[in-house]
């Protein structure tokens, strides 16, 4: 494949109303949100969002774009409890939730990067997150221990969206942050991967900050401050008036549209 | 003369002993402090991580990378002992992250079920509860995010909250009073818990910090400016 430099109105083309989308990054941080601003200004609707989920969800749950969330949290970090996210639950306007261990999360998303149809673990075991997914299903191993797991299914995406601090035009992408999170592996379970970046340009160092690479990449965005408020280190901080200041506008609708008019149209 | 404080940091240094090299992953200032007080005295091995992704060693120099992945690796490997929060506590150990009230439609939405369910399978877990009352510790929590002995726990160490000490019984996995924090009483321990535990027909005071401690905690908090925060 060849990636293409796109835009994020490109991006938002080529989505579809009821696919599933994984978003990368983690809580508040480095999350793309140049491109969650680009789906908050379109007409996209009725999406499964998968997330390590942030401000990213808690955009989409109020404006309605999300029909089913796949979570293990959602939070602000700074502000340990999402707004946003806390109305649409409390006010019933998600649809379907799936609600799991933040490990089974990785492995659902593993197992789809892997191309199989799920991994086992021990997370999840005696919880009621079996109990409020009654699709997720244990298995007993073949081998002489017979132990009870989890057979995380897989969960298999249409499209990842993920921001880097660096990006070349061929769809290599460097995280220069403390932490990769797992942005390799939303890009590698998706049919379609588009990676916003700090700049499209590599930075001089250690290859392993070389997070992606292209065969897991099918279009990169520049997109400076691509992160918004969120932090993205070493860019930038998290911008935590901002983000208090969004965290207030679910205080009601007046302010949420007041905060949409001035960011999110 | 001790502190409410200086009691809970002590009482979450000693949820550590005999832990030796493994990962401490607290989740909030007093068990953190707990942690740092247990690497300078009796449990200098601990693996400690700064909160981002860099281990820190006892000087406060990085030691190693620790992002998300392999924390994961961590816990599923079993080497970790984390000190979590919990919304609710139930008697039989269970905890809930996740919300109050239907699952499907909840009353009041928390974060949702983080690490807890795996943590809690997979390696030891404490909690630590800075505000017991019968809000906390109900008969049955409504969402089991982490998991208590019944229903697979590896081990549910202790329970550390601003009144008293409490465990799990190794018959039927209830919680089981441990040890009451000097200056509160046992009849306020048993009106702030909404179930009834198993109490000892000698109920110690919880241990209050040796000199040398309290000098270290002195030094690793200043002015009590964490231990401060701990009422009952």
């Amino acid at each position: 494949m060849s990636p293409q430099v796109m835009t994020p109105e490109d991006v938002v083309a080529e989505l579809r109303d009821g696919m599933t989308l994984g978003i990368g990054g983690w809580g508040s941080r480095r999350k793309p949100m140049t491109l969650v601003k680009a789906i908050a200004r379109s007409g996209l609707k009725d999406l499964t969002v998968v997330s390590y989920g942030g401000p990213d969800v808690g955009i989409l749950c109020a404006l309605g774009k999300i029909r089913k969330l796949v979570f293990g949290f959602v939070s602000l970090d700074s502000i340990p409890l999402e707004p946003h996210f806390r109305k649409a639950r409390e006010q019933g306007t998600l649809e379907e939730i799936m609600e799991l261990d933040e490990g089974m999360f990785q492995l659902g998303l593993r197992a789809a990067a892997w191309n199989l149809p799920f991994l086992p673990t021990r997370a999840g075991l005696g919880s009621d997150v079996l109990n409020v997914n009654r699709e997720i299903k244990t298995i007993r191993s073949p081998y002489a221990d017979h132990t009870e797991l989890v057979a995380m299914p897989a969960l298999r995406l249409d499209a990842a969206i993920v921001h880097m601090n660096r990006a070349d035009a061929r769809g290599n992408a460097q995280f220069l942050g403390p932490d990769p999170y797992f942005d390799d592996l939303f890009c590698m379970a998706a049919d379609r991967a588009y990676v916003s970046c700090e700049k499209l340009e590599l930075a001089d160092v250690d290859l392993t900050r070389h997070l992606l690479n292209r065969t897991m990449v099918h279009g990169v965005i520049e997109a400076p401050g691509g992160a918004w408020f969120t932090e993205c280190p070493p860019d930038y901080n998290r911008n935590e008036a901002l983000q208090k200041q969004y965290a207030a506008s679910a205080r009601d609708l007046a302010s949420w549209d007041a905060f949409v008019k001035e960011h999110l149209s | 003369m001790s502190t409410l404080g200086d009691i809970c940091a002590v009482a979450c240094a000693d949820l550590f002993r005999g832990d030796g090299a493994i990962m401490a992953s607290p989740m909030a200032p007093i068990p953190r402090l707990g942690v740092l007080l247990a690497r300078k005295t009796f449990a200098p091995d601990l693996v400690l991580s700064d909160g981002i992704a860099t281990l820190v060693d006892d000087d406060g120099k990085p030691e190693g990378w620790m992002p998300f992945s392999r924390v994961f690796d961590t816990l599923w490997n079993a080497r970790r002992h984390v000190v979590m929060g919990a919304s609710q506590i139930d008697r039989h150990a269970n905890q809930n992250l996740s919300c109050l009230g239907e699952h499907a439609r909840p009353k009041v939405q928390l974060l949702g079920s983080r690490g807890a369910p795996g943590n809690t399978v997979c390696h030891t877990t404490s909690y630590w509860v800075p505000d017991h009352s019968t809000r906390v510790f109900v008969p049955d929590v409504d969402f089991v995010s982490g998991v208590g002995m019944a229903r697979g726990a590896a081990e549910i160490r202790r329970i550390v909250t601003n009144l008293c000490v409490m465990g799990v019984s190794a018959t039927d996995g209830c919680i089981r009073l441990v040890s009451v924090h000097p200056g509160v009483t046992l009849e306020k321990v048993i009106e702030s818990t909404g179930f009834a535990m198993h109490i000892p027909d000698h109920v110690p005071a919880t241990r209050a910090p040796h000199a040398d401690e309290a000098a270290l905690l002195e030094l690793l908090d200043p002015g009590a400016k964490i231990r401060g925060t701990v009422t009952a």
